[in-house]
């Protein structure tokens, strides 16, 4: 039974020992990028526990997807996690084209790919600068946004919206490219390895930088998989976990990439399994730029759409790890029930077993390179 | 090289004739005055300059709006912190809360006494200069305190705790750096000080021991003036603000005033004990070239010098991430202290054997 008396004084449910203090970091705080909040009890600057505490932006995304016809449902998930919105529309098309038993034309498929790659490379970069600005270094920040808004740019083109794009839909995608997508993804990918220098002198190799991640919030691989982490938290616990791999979707099964694994599992392997996946996401676009197929950008899809009786269920990676989409189906025009197995939320769960023991200080980094985005938790 | 001696010396006649015995008390009111002064200008300066470096180091435009060039965006804001109400929380110990910001502001403008302007312009030859500068620099410590206990609020205790820890190790290694110059110079006082460096700036006299105390007195009052990489005590993203977490209107600008204060007094202290003050660059022996030098004003030399400490200062702020508490300790009392100690010693073997320039 939910007691308000527990989150208001966290001391009711667990008495403090001597010399130990309960602070509140959020709703509204700096590091937690959105309305987490966690409730922390410290010793001094020691982190003995910490309770986050969810639902602040709770929009029950799930609930309302139950009255939103197979179309429609798709839009509402750019607002989980904003920040790969192109990903999370895809997992819900491809969960929906699974129930339709539809074929979805070669140029859709390749427009889909570089768009997830192009998403996830500008969701990292903002991992970048805020993971920075987390540990006090405020100008990686700028620089990498300054590439994050190319992409936005090129998306703006193409889609119409810089954000919450609702390009994907049922059957492939929403409009075809625009004429200079091409050449402006290419321009992006000579200013990406022409910039992603800067980041590597200024942040990678930077010996504050350095002594504030590596060996801190370590999670063990047994730890990683037992949490449910996905995406690069798992991956640089050496967890190999990548649905592009594992479960091919989308024709990645004939795409050449690495999977980026490390094997330290502290901040500074998650920091770099990330840096790595953006060379790996430039890899796979310079391998499909110029192989984008003509013909159609999507399938021919009755208006309304209705899906057999049963249930259904896709997996994506998105920049943060694991999206699934579960849909059953009761034959209508609209899920019966829908559930989203999000990525941060078990990332989240992780996050007090990896900071006990450590500093406020460390818990920053560590919070930080969880890559969390708050509306992905709550829903 | 020009000496505004003649005019001080002017004008305490001038005074004294008109005045009689109350002339030290109104030279104290006309001193006070132009210490508010020069403390509300350099405030505003430092702050515009640090917003506008920042800017140009993140590829930005930063203030533009307000005046030419962004110029009065600080005496916009400034207006704005005094028009703001200054709120107390409830549970706050209200005398010390508001006494804080003024234990920090006071400790910032006492210092503002020994440091030589220009030759001739400077408020309190005082024959202990560095040590009183020293001593004074450490009140600071006792308003942040005061501030993160009164206000009642668990990130500014912490804020102030850290900050306490903090000023009170990097105190030692600044310290430490500063005697070594004391004993080259043979002199506390700081015109003696800047008179021994008139065939050359310490810096350059003193061999490779002066240059490591030098980086190590930058490193220390970087710390001690609580800037990135060192500002734990008001480390953004982990105390919201830190001790000045409750403070708003114009305490906190307060606050935010005397920070840059102490930035300029520490950035100008550095330049007067090791790049000569207002002292021209002089290189012994080149007769031509140090009379050349003495054309351009002692004014221009020590803001100069100063102002390239404060942007040296400002570009770590902008291009660092910040040290976790226990680092910043390790740093202190494991690093810089011995190496500081050993350096002392150098220099002082090098004073005695003279060998020093």
């Amino acid at each position: 039974m939910y007691s308000e008396t527990t989150i208001v004084n966290p001391a009711a449910s667990a008495p403090l020992k001597e010399g130990q203090l309960v602070i509140n970091v959020g709703p509204q705080h700096p590091a937690t990028h959105g309305v987490l909040h966690l409730v922390i009890t410290l010793e001094g600057e020691t982190i003995i526990k910490i309770e986050p505490h969810l639902g602040y932006i709770h929009r029950s995304i799930e609930k309302m997807s139950e009255s939103l016809s197979y179309r429609q449902f798709i839009y509402v998930t750019s607002r989980m996690d904003y920040l790969s919105a192109h990903i999370n529309n895809l997992a819900c098309a491809l969960c929906v084209e699974k129930g339709m038993q539809l074929e979805i034309p070669a140029r859709a498929q390749v427009i889909r790919i570089i768009m997830s790659e192009l998403t996830r490379i500008a969701s990292h970069e903002l991992w970048v600068g805020a993971m920075a600005m987390d540990l006090g270094a405020f100008t990686p920040f700028f620089y990498t946004f300054r590439e994050r808004e190319t992409i936005n740019d090129i998306m703006e083109q193409t889609c119409g919206a810089r954000l919450t794009m609702n390009y994907m839909v049922p059957g492939g995608v929403m409009y075809d490219l625009h004429p200079e997508f091409v050449s402006r993804v290419k321009s992006f990918i000579q200013q990406f390895k022409n910039k992603i220098t800067e980041l590597e002198d200024l942040v990678t190799n930077n010996i504050i930088f350095r002594n504030r991640t590596v060996g801190i919030g370590v999670l063990s691989k047994a730890d990683a998989i037992s949490f449910g982490c996905t995406g690069p938290v798992a991956r640089a616990s050496g967890v190999d976990g990548d649905i592009r791999k594992r479960f091919p979707y989308s024709g990645y099964e004939q795409l050449e990439f690495e999977q980026c694994i490390d094997t330290a599992g502290d901040s500074f392997a998650r920091y770099i399994v990330r840096i790595k996946e953006m060379y790996q996401s430039i890899h796979i676009i310079e391998q499909l730029i110029d192989a984008i197929p003509e013909g159609d950008f999507q399938a021919k899809t009755k208006a309304v759409i209705k899906l057999p009786k049963g249930e259904f269920y896709s997996q994506v990676e998105t920049a943060r790890g694991e999206l699934g989409v579960y849909i059953i189906s009761e034959g209508g025009t609209t899920p019966y029930r829908i559930k989203y197995r999000s990525p941060g939320f078990s990332n989240l769960s992780a996050l007090d077993y990896m900071a006990r023991g450590s500093k406020i200080g460390d818990l920053m980094a560590t919070m930080g390179t969880l890559d969390l985005v708050i509306p992905d938790i709550d829903r | 090289m020009f000496s505004f001696q003649q005019w001080a010396a002017t004008i305490h006649q001038w005074l004294q004739m008109h005045t009689g015995n109350w002339v030290v008390f109104w030279e104290c009111v006309i001193i006070a005055l132009l210490a508010i002064t020069l403390f509300a200008v350099l405030g505003l300066v430092l702050v515009l300059l640090e917003r506008k470096v920042a800017a140009h180091i993140q590829i930005r435009l930063g203030p533009n709006r307000v005046g030419p060039g962004g110029m009065l965006q600080t005496v916009a804001d400034t207006l704005k912190l005094l028009m703001k109400e200054g709120l107390v929380p409830d549970l706050a110990d209200k005398f010390l809360f508001n006494l804080a910001p003024f234990i920090v502001m006071m400790a910032a403008m006492l210092l503002l006494a020994p440091i030589a302007f220009a030759k001739g312009i400077q408020i309190w030859d005082i024959n202990i200069g560095v040590l009183y500068v020293s001593a004074v620099s450490s009140i600071s410590v006792i308003g942040i305190l005061m501030a993160g206990w009164s206000s009642n609020n668990k990130y500014a205790m912490l804020g102030a705790m850290r900050s306490g820890a903090q000023i009170v190790s990097y105190e030692l290694s600044a310290g430490f750096s500063v005697l070594c110059i004391v004993v080259l110079s043979g002199s506390l006082q700081i015109s003696d000080i800047i008179a021994a460096q008139e065939n050359g700036w310490w810096i350059f006299k003193g061999h490779i021991p002066v240059i490591i105390s030098f980086v190590i007195f930058i490193i220390a009052v970087t710390a001690e003036t609580n800037r990135a990489p060192f500002d734990l005590a008001e480390a953004e993203s982990e105390l919201t603000a830190g001790f000045h977490t409750e403070y708003s209107g114009m305490r906190f600008a307060l606050f935010f005033l005397a920070e840059y204060i102490n930035i300029f007094i520490v950035c100008a202290i550095g330049a007067t004990l090791y790049l000569g003050g207002w002292m021209p660059l002089h290189i012994a022996n080149w007769t031509a070239f140090n009379s050349i030098m003495d054309y351009i004003p002692s004014s221009v030399w020590f803001m100069g010098k100063t102002f390239a400490l404060i942007l040296l200062i400002m570009w770590f702020r902008w291009t660092f991430p910040r040290l976790r508490v226990d680092q910043l300790l390790t740093l202190e009392w494991k690093y810089l202290l011995p190496i500081g100690l050993f350096n002392l010693l150098l220099v002082t073997l090098m004073a005695i054997q003279g060998w020093h320039f």
